[in-house]
């Protein structure tokens, strides 16, 4: 390395095969207690519906499957390691309370057909979350069965055509900026609706205008990022409102960056008619390398009758019931109740914060996107000069010079011990590095982020080559995705 | 604010840095009129003990303790502790998707190991990451074979879970597509006759469960035959992950939807879950959802990499064969690291167990109450019909710290009394002796009532 970081120093990690590859006949990490019941007759039960062998199942022994998994977590980067600069996603420090509260025996071996007399608690935790998200949000009701924001976003939709269909047409389509994560596009599609851009302005906003001539009677819907995927807040949200208001369209507002307003400003007070959360970003949920997310819809009162059932509802005498009866609702989206676990960690998180807490973090989240912009201004380009709220967006136009393009210097910022930021995304932006620090980042993490940049920009005037092979430290080297794709290799197979 | 790591002599320094006077200086883009005063209504900021003792509270409110008979489509099995020890990593819980494959090889290894162990679980070639759960796994796994075919109409058993059935409603509804409900028979099975019936040249898939919501293992054969010879596809949904250990698996289906939540995944009042789906090589690129590849660097060395990619939203946006992007990942690794400890005899020996602990109760239940749907084999549930109302025969075994089976008749009105009954190796012999006493008590009472009417009428 020509520059060395404060960040990182390389060390040794344990080498460690596929499960298989350790297998051998004999081996194992299970002990069930001695039958109570008489033992069974297994062919005489179940004839030519028995199994007779379970194919290669690994046999391995209870400290090999230690040794296993923890050799390869520590091939992963992780929020516990660092900042996780990636826009969009808001990887935001995931309190371990939430993890101790969830894991309390009534909540996590609650059946989910339990009688609701024993399952006051868990109806009370659906309940107090649901009250605690429709204040942040400021709308009037919600479900939080969407399992996550994708999920969400499917399920607002068909409320969305459930709402026009009892107006008597559910409307043809679902405008859809340009700057959009990619799944509003494939929910459109999925719920029968067809895709209509809308292009954004220099300012990287929703030109309100553009939309008062693209909106019609056949629109539904406009889906809106707020702030949108520059980090921008729309500052004509008014007017975008009453221009879908005033043709009876409705407005939705994809919350996935809702960690830029908690606290500060309401959706349900600027027009917004329904929006989804995604717990595991605005409230600390952890991603777990994927999921699971959890991804409730509040809706304005108007889309109250298309909720999907159940919904919690408090009786007379105080206690809590799921209600079925619901003629008008768009149905069940998700067997049970959605991913109850999630909200035990959200509702964790909001008490953990309370008022004060919520509105700090959401300061020091667009504080931080500042900063950050403030410090690698100039040293990137930054196509869109519009007020940075939690995310801050620049481009490779400089280095690009060199020949040298967003992926690979995210892939150098490994080498200086943090993870990517989101690259390429949103499309408006060729080139996009796009940068979210979320409030769990400190001044000193912050700056030495920015210096590693900075250096990694160094590094491509003086010595471009190097940056192209990055990274240079990891286990792997850039991995050869044509031939994954190509040719693609899915499962272990033994050798023969 | 205990999880936010600056001092105020930070913010300010920062604050000095950017240019700005304050912190609402950053917060002027957002038009005066909108901006929110005064404090969120929310409950004020809690010490982390008294966010324990909350939720304490909440846990005692909600039968904790009490011994289980439902199943229906979320069952309590016993779960390692080293499941938790070892997804408590942070580098596994605080993780994101592993797009950046070269600081992500721990996920993507795991998940490639996740889906070769569900490849030979259920015969299928190729598996995926996950997806949100079994019912929109069910529900997805229609939509793929629907493209896949070219077809529309769709038929789906009435003995698949209620639930499940409903979400697919939902789905499909605004895509237009017609769904069928076929009946099921005396023993539960699906009737083949009303299925070949119901077949047409637009019929895209069968959709079946196996073992059935009422624990009878359907006849996959002869679907499979009446569903590929009208040139339809037959897609199995499984909720019940542990019959995989001694049930032979629908080898012949083209599309599997499994619910894996039984390998380690707790109740947890319904989620989250672990959803997947298999199907054939042949069929992947429709296939929703997450893959890991096998491939290597630029050294030769092997390593994992998310791949097959332009089915996904990021890539093809509107053209997506899903619009699915967070899974369900961290459960995923959960179910692979049940699969892992049970292995190949383990999970064998754990299905044994739970076929002996069923048999056994519904021979006590049966000498005494109707286990109806004779004549077929069944995994770990099955349907007793009580003379009494089961809510409350239910209420009385309640008093015992014991939740009885699940009342039918909420999903199914002609099944009356009846009630779906679940064990699982946690299920010990002393309930269901008592269960199955409650259940022979209120059979007796019952007649003897009967008798009584009958006496005085006579």
């Amino acid at each position: 390395m020509k520059h060395m970081t404060r960040k990182a120093t390389r060390h040794i990690s344990q080498n460690e095969g596929l499960i298989f590859e350790k297998s051998s006949a004999g081996k194992a990490a299970w002990k069930l207690p001695p039958l109570d019941v008489p033992e069974v007759d297994t062919a005489a039960l179940l004839g030519a519906s028995e199994r007779k062998d379970l194919g290669n199942l690994p046999e391995v022994s209870e400290i090999e499957i230690i040794r296993h998994f923890t050799r390869l977590s520590t091939w992963n980067y992780a929020i516990d390691l660092g900042m996780y600069p990636l826009g969009s996603c808001t990887m935001k420090y995931n309190p371990r309370v939430n993890e101790v509260v969830a894991r309390l025996d009534g909540l996590a071996n609650a059946h989910p057909y339990q009688p609701e007399k024993i399952s006051q608690g868990a109806m009370r935790i659906m309940k107090s979350l649901s009250d605690c998200l429709l204040e942040i949000t400021g709308m009037d009701a919600i479900t939080l069965q969407p399992a996550a924001g994708a999920h969400g976003e499917l399920t607002g939709l068909l409320m969305v055509r459930a709402y026009h269909e009892s107006k008597g047409s559910p409307r043809k389509k679902i405008l859809i900026p340009d700057s959009a994560h990619g799944t509003n596009p494939a929910t459109a599609a999925m719920v029968g609706y067809a895709v209509e851009n809308l292009k954004s302005n220099a300012a990287g906003m929703v030109d309100a205008a553009a939309l008062e001539a693209q909106m019609n009677e056949d629109v539904a819907a406009l889906m809106l990022t707020n702030p949108n995927t520059l980090g921008v807040f729309e500052q004509e949200i008014h007017r975008i409102a009453d221009v879908m208001h005033a043709k009876g369209g409705l407005l939705y507002m994809d919350g996935a960056n809702m960690n830029a307003l908690v606290g500060k400003v309401r959706p349900g007070d600027f027009g917004v008619d329904l929006m989804h959360l995604n717990l595991h970003k605005t409230f600390s949920t952890p991603h777990g390398g994927g999921g699971p997310g959890s991804g409730p819809v509040a809706i304005k009162k108007i889309l109250e009758p298309f909720l999907p059932t159940p919904v919690v509802i408090t009786k007379s005498d105080g206690t809590m019931a799921f209600e079925y009866d619901r003629p008008h609702s768009v149905g069940r989206v998700r067997a049970f109740y959605g991913n109850f676990g999630m909200f035990i960690r959200a509702l964790a998180y909001i008490l953990a914060n309370g008022p004060d807490g919520l509105r700090q973090t959401t300061e020091d989240a667009v504080l931080n996107a500042n900063y950050i912009r403030k410090g690698l201004e100039g040293v990137y380009d930054l196509p869109y000069s519009t007020p940075t709220m939690h995310e801050v967006v620049f481009s490779d136009k400089l280095q690009a010079k060199k020949g040298v393009k967003t992926m690979d210097l995210a892939k150098r910022l490994i080498d200086y011990g943090f993870h990517p930021y989101t690259t390429a995304f949103p499309l408006i932006v060729p080139g996009a590095l796009m940068i979210e620090p979320t409030e769990s980042e400190s001044k000193e993490e912050m700056d030495l982020f920015i210096e590693s940049m900075k250096s990694i920009a160094e590094e491509v005037e003086e010595d471009p080559q190097m940056v192209l092979d990055a990274p240079h430290n990891t286990r792997v080297s850039r991995l050869d995705e044509v031939a994954a794709a190509r040719k693609p290799i899915l499962r272990w197979k033994p050798s023969v | 604010m205990r999880y936010l790591p600056k001092s105020t002599a930070d913010r300010e320094a920062m604050l000095k840095s950017i240019g700005v006077r304050s912190i609402d200086d950053l917060f002027a883009p957002i038009p005066a009129e909108y901006r929110l005063e005064r404090d969120l209504k929310v409950p004020r900021q809690m010490a982390e003990s008294e966010i324990v003792d909350w939720f304490r509270e909440r846990s005692r409110e909600n039968g904790d303790g009490h011994a289980t008979f439902l199943g229906a489509g979320a069952y309590y099995h016993y779960r390692p502790v080293i499941i938790d020890s070892l997804i408590s990593r942070g580098e596994f819980l605080t993780a994101y998707t592993p797009y950046q494959a070269e600081v992500s090889q721990g996920t993507l290894q795991s998940i490639f190991e996740f889906q070769t162990m569900i490849c030979e679980l259920t015969g299928m070639e190729v598996a995926n990451a996950s997806m949100y759960d079994g019912s929109t796994a069910a529900a997805e796994a229609v939509m793929m074979a629907v493209r896949l075919t070219g077809r529309r109409s769709v038929l789906i058993a009435r003995s698949v879970h209620p639930e499940y059935r409903e979400v697919l409603t939902t789905y499909a509804h605004h895509q237009g597509l017609p769904l069928k409900a076929i009946a099921f028979a005396e023993n539960a099975r699906l009737d083949l006759n009303a299925l070949a019936q119901s077949m047409t040249p637009d019929t895209a898939c069968v959709l079946i469960q196996s073992p059935n919501f009422f624990g009878t293992i359907e006849d996959v054969d002869a679907i499979a035959e009446i569903a590929h010879k009208n040139g339809a596809m037959l897609v199995v949904s499984i909720a019940e992950a542990v019959s995989l250990g001694i049930v032979e698996p629908p080898r012949q289906a083209d599309v599997i939807a499994m619910e894996a939540q039984s390998f380690g995944v707790p109740l947890g009042f319904g989620g989250p879950y672990c959803g997947v789906i298999a199907t054939r090589d042949q069929f992947v690129r429709q296939m929703p959802g997450r893959l890991v590849g096998q491939t290597n660097d630029r050294n030769g060395k092997r390593g994992f990499v998310l791949t097959l990619a332009t089915r996904e939203q990021h890539i093809r946006r509107e053209k997506a064969t899903s619009n699915i992007c967070t899974n369900q990942a961290l459960v995923a690794l959960m179910v692979n690291i049940f699969m892992t400890i049970y292995g190949k005899v383990g999970l064998r020996e754990l299905a044994k167990q739970n076929l002996a602990k069923t048999a056994y109760a519904a021979q006590q239940f049966g000498k005494h109450a109707r286990v109806l749907f004779p004549g077929a084999a069944r995994f770990n549930e099955f349907v007793v019909e009580t003379t009494e109302d089961p809510y409350a025969v239910n209420s009385r075994i309640l008093g015992h710290k014991i939740v009885g089976g699940l009342p039918l008749k909420k999903f199914y009105p002609e099944l009356g009394n009846a009630s779906l009954w679940c064990c699982t190796e946690m299920t010990t012999r002393t309930a269901i002796d008592t269960a199955a006493g409650m259940v022979a008590e209120s059979e007796r009472s019952m007649k003897s009532a009967k008798e009584e009417v009958e006496e005085v009428a006579g």
